[in-house]
Order: structure tokens, then sequence, then C-alpha cells
């Protein structure tokens, strides 16, 4: 401290200590939890109930993380969850910038109804009850596709790659056609492949999503055999926190496979804090990586379309 | 474009008008066909079910034909807001939608500004990366992280106010009514405030730096130059989107109120989509769900397009 009061003066340096101090303390609240629940998910359960674990696990044990893989519907319902963000995302992201490709094509005759259509889908929607009519009347209730179909096209989404695709030259277009290509083709060889760093912006968005959803398994879709890994994660945490007491022992009939296998015991808290782990991994690791077109995605979803 | 095709054709028969017309569609058939199946689902799925608004002027009863349902006029509205859980599940909703807007408001300025008085670029980077992360994890995962840090057993909230001395025993956080509109404000900031400073840092940067100079020749220090320069500079911004805002005053959300609500807080905790969900799909009360929530829909297009033509008068034209 008096070296830096020396060298910077007295009230820059008061001020960068605080400002340091203050951002410290909000990494440290972000970074925590998760901290502390990945020494949760690899510490012995009835151990955890003991209390006292904050940053690393004191009785070590993969158990945690085997009764997660190992028990009868969870490995299952993490299949679910990858099949529909991989297929969720793959025929969004496709349908979503073709309809974008359409709209930003100047001599298309329907491009100002088509485009106050979808963009007004941003501003209201039906509602719970209505929406569940119709998924129920479309024979769509417990199918694996309610995941994917009612949200396919996202006008958000639509709005980004038109932007992006509004900056591509249209010489491009046209010097296609003039070599025969159709639309459907000018799409597909021409500017899809030009959109590239926008898609790889929305389809993050779109994983995430998918990824992170659980409402529509939980109204839709209740079927165990579709259940996805945040549902179950769900089912969980409703059970552990019984009351708001956030008791740990009370185990309210979660049913495990592969439980009391060996000497340790697996509690509902500790599988929480595995499914947990396991849940936010994906995101966790590809995070690094992805930020930077997240950011753009962002910027381009800001300018008007 | 209509007027480069039908330009000095004025005076043409409607058949004339009509072959043109069947021959742009001709020639945009590969568009048409491109666009009218993802059109007819986005129809389907957005529009077709306003059509179910009607259940809400009815009493409605599943399996009946629509001439069949005992139609009510406005009574299940007039039942809403004669109910008292009602106007409590309205009053929750514009509460926790009041108080997530001014934390997340005040919250995201003040870190904006603090990161952007951090210099070392390195320094900067790696706390917006971190503090971004939470905006990405799903609800489930962050009430479950806020639901065990709560905790009264061994929550690191209760462990750290005990060892400071501030509580001499632990809080039941999630069982007490009271705390229970701030524990929501709070785990939105946790989990969006780092997201939210993405658009405010971008309005700092797009800030002339020859105005900091300036000031720094009148010998302005640093405090001076946030008040002066850096805040009027994102003043536009925070105008916009506290507007835009304004059309979600009834969105107080869903997943938060649902998963860390509890029969202790349920006076506190409910919000109109809980209602909903309730009254729908628990209950089978469809029509007074159904009124609920067009209720809800209705009111927030209104607000929107108050808050557009707001935005409008006030020269800024984002929006909608």
């Amino acid at each position: 401290m008096d070296t830096v009061k020396k060298r910077f003066g007295l009230e820059p340096a008061i001020f960068n200590t605080i400002n340091y101090f203050l951002l410290l303390c909000i990494l440290v609240v972000t970074l925590y939890p998760f901290l502390n629940t990945i020494a949760v998910s690899f510490n012995e359960g009835l151990d955890t109930t003991r209390g006292g674990i904050y940053l690393l696990p004191r009785e070590f044990t993969w158990q945690n993380y085997e009764s997660v893989f190992k028990s009868g519907h969870l490995p299952h319902a993490f299949w679910i969850s990858i099949a529909r963000t991989v297929a969720g995302t793959v025929l969004s992201v496709f349908f979503t910038s073709m309809l974008a490709y359409v709209l930003s094509r100047p001599e298309y005759m329907f491009k100002k109804s088509v485009t106050i259509i979808v963009v007004l889908t941003m501003y209201f929607s039906a509602g719970l009850i209505p929406s569940y009519f119709l998924i129920k009347d479309l024979h769509m209730l417990n199918t694996f596709w309610v995941y994917i179909i009612p949200a396919m096209i996202s006008a958000f989404n639509m709005i980004v790659v038109r932007t992006y695709i509004h900056t591509l030259p249209e010489s491009l277009v046209e010097s296609a056609k003039i070599d025969g290509a159709g639309e459907f083709r000018t799409f597909m060889s021409i500017i899809l492949p030009l959109c590239m760093p926008v898609l790889a912006t929305v389809s993050l968005f779109v994983a995430v999503g998918q990824w992170n959803s659980w409402f529509d398994t939980f109204i839709f879709a209740p079927k165990q055999s579709l259940s996805t890994l945040q549902y179950e994660l769900m089912k969980l945490l409703n059970n552990t926190m019984s009351a708001g007491s956030g008791a740990p022992g009370a185990s309210a009939g979660v049913n495990q496979g592969g439980q009391n296998s060996s000497a340790g015991m697996v509690t509902p808290l500790s599988i929480r804090a595995a499914i947990t782990i396991v849940a936010a991994l994906p995101i966790i690791l590809v995070y690094p990586f992805m930020q930077r077109y997240f950011v753009t995605g962002l910027q381009l979803g800001g300018v008007k379309g | 474009m209509r007027e480069t095709v039908l330009k000095g054709e004025t005076a043409v028969g409607t058949e004339r008008k009509a072959a043109t017309f069947r021959k742009r569609l001709w020639s945009q058939r590969e568009l048409i066909l491109m666009s009218f199946p993802l059109v007819a689902l986005v129809i389907l799925f957005a529009y077709v079910p306003i059509w179910g608004w009607l259940m809400a002027f009815q009493q409605y009863r599943p399996g009946a034909k629509l001439f069949d349902q005992e139609w009510v006029g406005f009574d299940q509205f007039r039942f809403l807001f004669a109910d008292e859980v009602f106007l409590q599940v309205l009053r929750n909703t514009l509460a926790m939608s009041v108080i997530n807007m001014v934390l997340g408001f005040v919250t995201a300025i003040v870190l904006a500004l603090m990161l952007n008085e951090v210099k070392q670029k390195f320094t900067k980077r790696f706390i917006q990366t971190i503090s971004y992360l939470p905006h990405f994890l799903s609800w489930i995962i962050v009430t479950g992280i806020v639901a065990t840090s709560l905790s009264i057993e061994d929550g690191i909230v209760n462990d750290v106010l005990m060892r400071l001395g501030l509580i001499s025993e632990p809080i039941l956080w999630l069982g007490t009514p009271k705390y229970f509109w701030g524990i929501v404000g709070a785990s939105h900031v946790w989990k969006e405030v780092g997201w939210n400073t993405i658009i405010y840092l971008a309005a700092i940067t797009s800030i002339d730096p020859s105005l900091y100079e300036a000031a720094d020749m009148d010998g302005a220090n640093r405090y001076r130059k946030i008040y002066h320069i850096t805040l009027p500079g994102i003043r536009p911004i925070i105008i916009i989107l506290l507007i835009m805002n304004l059309g979600h005053i009834l969105e107080a959300g869903f997943e938060v109120q649902y998963l860390l609500g509890n029969g202790q807080v349920i006076d506190y905790s409910q919000t109109i989509d809980i209602f909903v969900l309730k009254y729908g799909l628990r209950v089978g009360n469809y029509s007074l769900a159904t009124a609920a929530g067009m209720f809800k829909t209705v009111i927030s297009i209104v607000l929107l397009f108050a808050a557009n033509n707001i935005a409008k008068r006030l020269g800024e034209e984002r929006l909608v």
C-alpha cells in the first residue's frame, strides 16, 4: 500500500485498491458456488451431510458420478439432452437461415408481409393454455418433436442472419444466377458457406437454449423416456429442497439404482451436485472458445433488421 | 419494387395485371417454396393458438364443441379481479419485476463503470469472461446453487454472516416470506450482471476519446470524468433499455419463482405464469387460466406500443 501511495498519489491508489478489491469479491462470489459444488460432487455423500465442505472434497470418491451414470434413467436423459440439442440446433439454424435468405432477396414479392408475420412473433405469445391445447390437438404431447418443431423458426435469429446476409456483396448472388443456379442452390452453395461466422453465433445461442431447456419437458413431454438431464436435475432439486430448509438429509423418495453398492452412501445432495456439474460441464468446457461469438451475436442482433 | 414492374402499365386491364402477377409468382416459385412452409409453421405455432383466447370468454369444458360451450362474456375477468389470490399474484409479479429491473440496471451500470476503470487489458478480459459465465447456465443449475448457498444447515451465506458476527443464528432464508423478493432479485443479479454489462461497455467504447483528453487538460479527476463524460455518454442506451423493459413489466418470470418457491413463502412467490400453470394444467380451470394469460399478453402489448411511442418521441427508432 505504502509504495503504491508514493508512486501514484493517494487518490488513484485508493480508488484502484477499492475497485480491484470489489472486482475480486465479484469473482469470488461468481466462482465459489461452482467450486463448492465440484467439491461436494466428489465428496462421499454421508460425509457431506456433516458439513464443512468448502473448496476441496474431504473424502474423495467417484461414487456420485458413478451412480449418476449407472442409475436407470439418468444416462438415457443425458442422451435425450444431447439429441435435442443436436437435432434442434441443426434444424432450427438451417431453416431459420433459409428464411433469412429468402427475406434478404429484394425482388421477393411477399418480403414485407412475411417479415411482419415472423417479426411480430417476438412480441406476443398466445400463452400457455392455448399452446398446450394446440400441441395436444396436433398429437405432439409426449413426442420428441415437441422439443424441436414449435420453436424451430426464431424471429430474432432470422434478423441476425439476414442482417449478416445484407453485408455480403449482391454480385455473388447475381453471378450464381447467371451461372444457372436456382435460389435453393445459391443459398446452399454460396450464401450458407459465407455465413459461417454468424451461423456459429446463432448455433451457440440455439444450442445453449436447447441444452438448458426444461419447461417444455415439464409441460409437454413429462414421459420418463423423453426426460432430459435438466428435468431430472429439476426433479431432484424439488425433492431435496423440502419446505425451503434445503435439508440435505431429506431423501424424499429419490430412486437411485446402483446405490449402496459399496461402503459409502450416495445422498440426494451429492447426486444433485454431480448432476449439476454434468449439466453445466458442456457449457463450461466450450465456453472459453465460444465467448467471442456470443458477443458478436449480441451486437449483430442490436443492429435493427 | 412493385412500381418498377408496373411502370407504364397504369392503363392496362386487370387481366394483364393478373397475368403479370402470375408470371412473377411463377418466376419466384423457388423463393415461395422455400419460405411458405416455414411461414405456415410460424403461423401454426404462434398465431393459431390465439384462437384459444375464446376460452377466456367461456366456461370451457374439454371435449365439447365450440358452439356447445357455455359463453360467459367477461365473467372470468371479473372473477379474476375479485379473486384475492390473483391480486396477490399481480402484486408479486409487479414487485419482483420492478425489483429485478432496478437492481439489474444499477448493478450492471456500476460493474461496467468499474470494469472500465481497469486499465490492464488482460485483467479486464479475465474478469469479464468469468462474469459472463452464469448467464449460460440454466435456471435449474442457478437455483440449485442459490438453494445450496442459502441452506440453513451449512449454506455459505449463513456461514459467512455468522463468522462475521452479523447474525447470531442461521437464517431460514428460503422459508421466510419477507426475504423472497430480494432473493429472486439477487439471483437475477448473480446470473445476469456480467452479461448485462456488455451493452454498456460497448457504449462506453464508442464515446469520443478526445472528450477525456480535454477533461484531462482541464484537470478533471476520475470521478468528474465518470460523472460528466461516461455517464452522459451511455445515457441514451440506458433510456432505450429502460423503455424496452417497460413492456416486460408483467414478465417477472416463472422459473426462479417456481424453483425457489415453497409452501412457506407461497403468498410472495407466485407470479402470473405460475397462477396460469396451476389453475390451467393442475386444477383444470382452463378458462380462468386463459383469461389470466390473455390479460398478461394484452397488457404487455399495450405497454410495448406505448414504450415504442415514447422512444420515437425521444428520437430513438431502435424498437419494433
